[in-house]
């Protein structure tokens, strides 16, 4: 018998130590903290790549913007950059999961299917009066907050559009004027296509890239992606030739090298710009980060709007930019929302505005996103005036991912010498289409 | 032992086209992590045209490198060394009794080599955030749960290891030390384990190699949260973000790999002795 | 999976074994001691695998999308929608998971077969005692230590078009035109390059286990069949071969399911916006799904991988015992 409980009670400590030795193996602990409203709280903020550089530039900018709100608050804010590679998945899986941050930087394009979830403080009533009501904000910026004809889930807080930027040194050597319609900017293009240098460059790799200028070339023809019903419409004529516009820079045009559909993220194009081996780029406002890390003075440098065809809309960017929401789950809400109106106010606002190239989205807030008058007075322009908004369909994340990988197909049939036809572009987005509405 | 011309050929061609295959990309990874900016910017050469340890220093600035290796470092010594542990007793018990559910266990144990990781990785996220939020153990938000995982990651074939290599070990031994009136666990403890030593140490290398690279799931459960990335997360989430600073990527894969490399080596003797004496027989 | 428990038929040191546990049996009082001894495995594996993976063949069932994602009962039942779309052929989302799906048996076919001929062969070229021996084996083994990302990483440096290595190298051997430089990491060449980086990192492990599994071969056998005046070859058929039957049975199916699942090579090496020809299943299944909220019908292929994976292993399993016995 004792022979027998000793191995019992041996085996039991086995199990119970390997058990043991998992547990303690958890190195630090972890969890929010409950607290009173404001003062004293911690909150976890997920805040996107925005400087242009590693994840840790983003930190060292928002560490003391970040400082002086809990000075003045009593709030503890616990910061965590998050890459773009993996900032939409961490967010689904939060809204999965239920355990996520309390405050969070979204893509505003995704605003609308992350409305569908349901798992984040829509901003009405007391909400909005608390970050000092959202008629505040410029209009087109806050009407990318959500699904339509719901209150937003979303604020923005960053924004951006796209331009054309070109180098001013090419353009006077080869007497030539900033583009004012696609066809000039495609004939200057081909100008300055010489020996080692291309007449554009452009990130044709990247789906979401793609996807932005599907949506932009296809609104420029008078198309639409969805229809009021929000049904998706792909496939229109207006969309067909606004994709094959886009694909021809590459292939009947030749003037951005095929070696570009390779390009996946934004740091090569402004790389090149700044070498001198393009002569121009299109770009969302805050490459001029990028283009000062390489090493380029914006004085060799200036910013159309991206042209559009004769007779098609004058629409050169869609609204981009980056939007703050509030986690449903969150404890501390009331913090948070204090949270976010000191990052939309003026302080928080002037800080980021030249680090991370950020158009202001609230109203009365000077523009400060670069030191160069005209850049800024261009953008600034684009953002008003000639800027669309993205679809506010819950698909839209289908929508993305569906149609930019299909352009990049298109793009590498290109590259790897095939031809691209219209009728090749209208099944590639019938395809996504039925990709789109299968799973719906 | 006579050896053909034929077979002398026959491995000179194999070591030589080998070789040169397994050295291409270290080739590559070395000489481009010493390389200044430009020339990892433009077509590729064989030789850096000026030599620079300046990637070297500036990866430990531009990402959180030493976090990184800290927590890949902390993950997979405690994966691999509880993993070893279950393992041991696990094999223990399907290599020296029998009872009922022994090859259920063992067969279940192994098809989870099939599942895909897709299929799993959200809910079991969901299950770390339920009993994280229901008992309090940390499992999301700290190591704890990047740890569980892993470890069990490299149980199934770490119980086949080393049921193979405790079968192989005569049981007249550790059944003479059962007449001596030892316990089970003492003879585990005192006669199969100084004998298995080689099968533990391939199974804590293997562990901790499969641990040290696994990407998927540390990107879904530690990638949010700076400090507790790996350097599996960590590192191709700075070589997907910038791909122009080519040097620098190339010199912190080169400072991650050497010690797992070193290590691995050192102990390959015993590795293959483990194996061989264990699992492929 | 019988085949990995059951004691080696062939080897030599079979007769220093006992009977089997089945001796064991008569220490009535130790009954529960096994089932003590894998308690902590049995925990584990059923909270991190299995619990998971049921759930995961729930989830199929159930029409979890954007609107349901946040609160889990809310979502409806789907019965078998997803998994009708997903093997539909005529519907684009089944027809993306059939190309996928070919795809990846392609791809798994090729990197096994290599991976395990490679590995073979430098197994047997390293078998016998040379000068350098010691050496080659030490760098054979590199790639495996190596870890997985960063060996994709550097991979994926060599294959770029305009300054990679592997363009660079082609154009001085003359193989390629240096005015269209080939792409290696879009349009169908991806295939080609997602199974070299897969290869480079899987065949170092067959290396080590066939390794690991000749030294187990006695020599004595050898020098009979050399005596007989056996060329090495058929050395190699008739001694080698079946001497390490047990090694290769468990060795190619652990192969084919790692490789099957593989998701780093083409995430690593490609990046979201995949080319069609590098599209493995695991990654279409993440694309699918992830990044577009719909967990329902991930899972539905996801169980559908898993079906298959079974039927293969289970037929693999039947068919190699079969041989076995027989042999």
């Amino acid at each position: 018998m004792k022979f027998s409980r000793r191995t019992k009670l041996s085996a039991a400590l086995v199990a119970a130590v390997s058990l043991a030795l998992v547990a303690t193996g958890c190195s630090s602990g972890g969890g929010s903290t409950s607290g009173s409203n404001g003062s004293g709280s911690t909150i976890t903020y997920w805040a996107s790549n925005q400087s242009g550089g590693p994840t840790s530039d983003d930190v060292k900018i928002l560490t003391p913007i970040l400082a002086h709100f809990t000075k003045t608050t009593g709030i503890k804010v616990n910061l965590e950059v998050i890459s773009w590679n993996d900032l939409q998945n961490n967010i689904n899986n939060a809204v999965s999961s239920g355990s996520g941050p309390d405050v969070l930087n979204i893509g505003n394009t995704w605003a609308p299917y992350l409305a569908a979830t349901k798992a984040f403080v829509p901003f009405e009533g007391k909400a909005a009066t608390a970050i000092g009501g959202t008629s505040r904000f410029v209009p087109s910026a806050l009407a990318t907050g959500g699904l339509a004809g719901q209150a937003p889930t979303s604020v923005p807080y960053i924004g951006l559009t796209y331009g054309l930027f070109y180098n001013k040194a090419m353009f006077s050597a080869a007497g030539l004027t900033p583009p004012t319609s696609w066809e000039d900017m495609v004939s200057d293009a081909k100008k300055l296509t010489t020996g080692g240098v291309e007449g554009m460059g452009l990130v044709a790799g990247s789906y979401t890239e793609n996807v932005h200028f599907a949506f932009i070339l296809g609104e420029q023809n008078g198309g639409a992606w969805y229809d009021s019903s929000g049904k998706p419409t792909f496939t229109t004529d207006a969309n067909v030739q606004g994709v094959l516009r886009y694909l021809n820079l590459m292939q009947d045009d030749k003037v951005v090298s095929t070696a570009d559909a390779e390009h996946t993220d934004g740091s090569q194009a402004p790389a090149d710009f700044a070498k001198g081996k393009i002569a121009m780029f299109v770009s969302q406002n805050n490459a001029n980060t990028t283009l000062t890390a390489d090493g380029m003075d914006s004085s060799k440098y200036g910013v159309v709007p991206i042209p559009t065809t004769a007779g098609g809309k004058n629409i050169a960017s869609g609204i981009q930019g980056i939007n703050l929401s509030i986690f449903k789950n969150s404890k501390e809400q009331a913090a948070d929302l204090q949270f976010i109106k000191f990052m939309t106010s003026s302080y928080a606002q002037s800080a980021i505005g030249l680090p991370f190239g950020t158009i202001p989205v609230a109203k009365g807030i000077k523009p400060q996103f670069s030191t160069d008058k005209d850049f800024q007075a261009t953008f600034q322009k684009i953002y008003n005036t000639q800027a669309a908004p993205y679809p506010l369909v819950a698909s839209e994340g289908a929508f993305e991912q569906n149609v930019g990988t299909a352009v990049n197909g298109l793009f590498a049939t290109i590259a790897t010498g095939g031809k691209v036809t219209a009728s090749d572009v209208k099944a590639a987005l019938q395809t996504a289409q039925d990709k789109t509405e299968a799973t719906q | 032992m006579r050896e053909t011309v034929g077979f002398k050929v026959f491995r000179v061609v194999i070591i030589v086209v080998l070789t040169l295959f397994v050295i291409f990309p270290l080739y590559v990874m070395l000489t481009s992590s010493v390389k200044p900016l430009v020339d990892v910017q433009s077509v590729f050469t064989w030789w850096p045209t000026t030599f620079t340890i300046q990637p070297f220093i500036d990866i430990w600035n531009t990402v959180p490198l030493a976090t990184y290796f800290t927590n890949s470092l902390i993950v997979s010594t405690i994966a691999s060394l509880c993993s070893v542990i279950i393992a041991i007793f696990a094999a223990y018990g399907v290599s020296r009794f029998k009872f009922r559910g022994r090859s259920v266990f063992t067969t279940a144990v192994l098809s989870t080599q099939m599942f895909p990781g897709i299929l799993f990785l959200l809910p079991l996220y969901i299950i770390f955030v339920n009993i994280h939020t229901a008992t309090g153990i940390p499992l999301v938000g700290t190591l704890g749960g990047l740890i569980i995982t892993y470890l069990t990651f490299t149980l199934p074939f770490a119980i086949w290891m080393l049921t193979g290599y405790f079968d192989n070990i005569p049981r007249d031994l550790d059944e003479a030390a059962k007449v001596d009136g030892a316990t089970a666990l003492r003879s585990l403890w005192s006669v199969i384990l100084p004998v298995a030593r080689p099968g533990i140490v391939a199974v804590i290398v293997y562990s901790f190699i499969t641990a040290w690279g696994e990407l998927l799931f540390a990107q879904a459960f530690v990638g949010q949260f700076q400090d507790l990335r790996t350097l599996a997360v960590g590192l191709t989430e700075y070589s997907s973000q910038t791909t122009v600073f080519w040097n620098q990527i190339m010199a912190a894969s080169l400072v991650v790999s050497v010690p797992v490399v070193v290590g691995f080596l050192l102990l390959q003797r015993n590795f293959v002795a483990g194996l061989s004496a264990g699992a492929v027989k | 999976m019988a085949i990995t428990t059951a004691p080696p038929t062939t080897s030599p040191r079979t007769s220093q074994r006992s009977d089997g546990p089945g001796e064991h049996q008569r220490h009535q009082t130790k009954r529960w001691l096994p089932y003590a001894l894998i308690a902590p495995a049995v925990v584990f594996e059923l909270l991190i695998h299995f619990t998971p993976m049921v759930t995961g063949v729930w989830i199929s069932f159930l029409k979890l999308t954007s609107a349901s994602i946040a609160n889990w009962s809310s979502a409806p039942f789907a019965g078998i929608g997803n998994y009708q779309i997903a093997v539909s052929a005529t519907n684009a989302q089944g027809a993306a998971l059939l190309n996928s799906f070919a795809i990846t048996c392609g791809f798994t076919l090729i990197v096994v077969a290599l991976s395990w001929g490679l590995g073979m062969a430098a197994a047997v070229a390293l078998q016998r005692t040379f000068r350098g021996r010691a050496i080659f084996r030490t760098i054979f083994l590199i790639p495996y230590a190596v870890p997985m990302y960063a060996g994709i990483i550097a991979w994926k440096f060599m294959f770029q078009q305009q300054n990679g290595v592997i363009n660079q190298l082609l154009v001085s051997l003359h193989l390629v035109d240096p005015a269209h430089l080939p792409f290696w990491l879009i349009g169908s060449n991806a295939f080609g390059s997602v199974i070299i980086v897969s290869i480079w990192r899987t065949w170092p492990f067959a290396f080590l286990m066939l390794m690991a599994g000749l030294q187990t071969i006695n020599e004595d056998l050898y020098e009979a069949s050399a005596l007989d005046g056996a060329k090495p070859f058929r050395q190699w058929r008739a001694i080698t071969l079946p001497e390490l039957g047990g090694v290769n049975r468990v060795l190619v199916l652990v192969l084919f399911l790692w490789t099957f699942n593989d998701y780093n090579d083409p995430a690593i090496l490609f990046g979201a916006g995949q080319p069609p020809a590098g599209d493995l299943i695991s990654f279409h299944i993440y694309n699918n799904s992830f990044s577009t909220l719909n967990f329902g019908f991930g899972a539905a292929m996801s169980t559908l991988l898993l079906i298959f994976l079974l039927i293969v292993s289970v037929a693999y399993l039947l068919f190699v015992n079969r041989r076995s016995t027989r042999a």
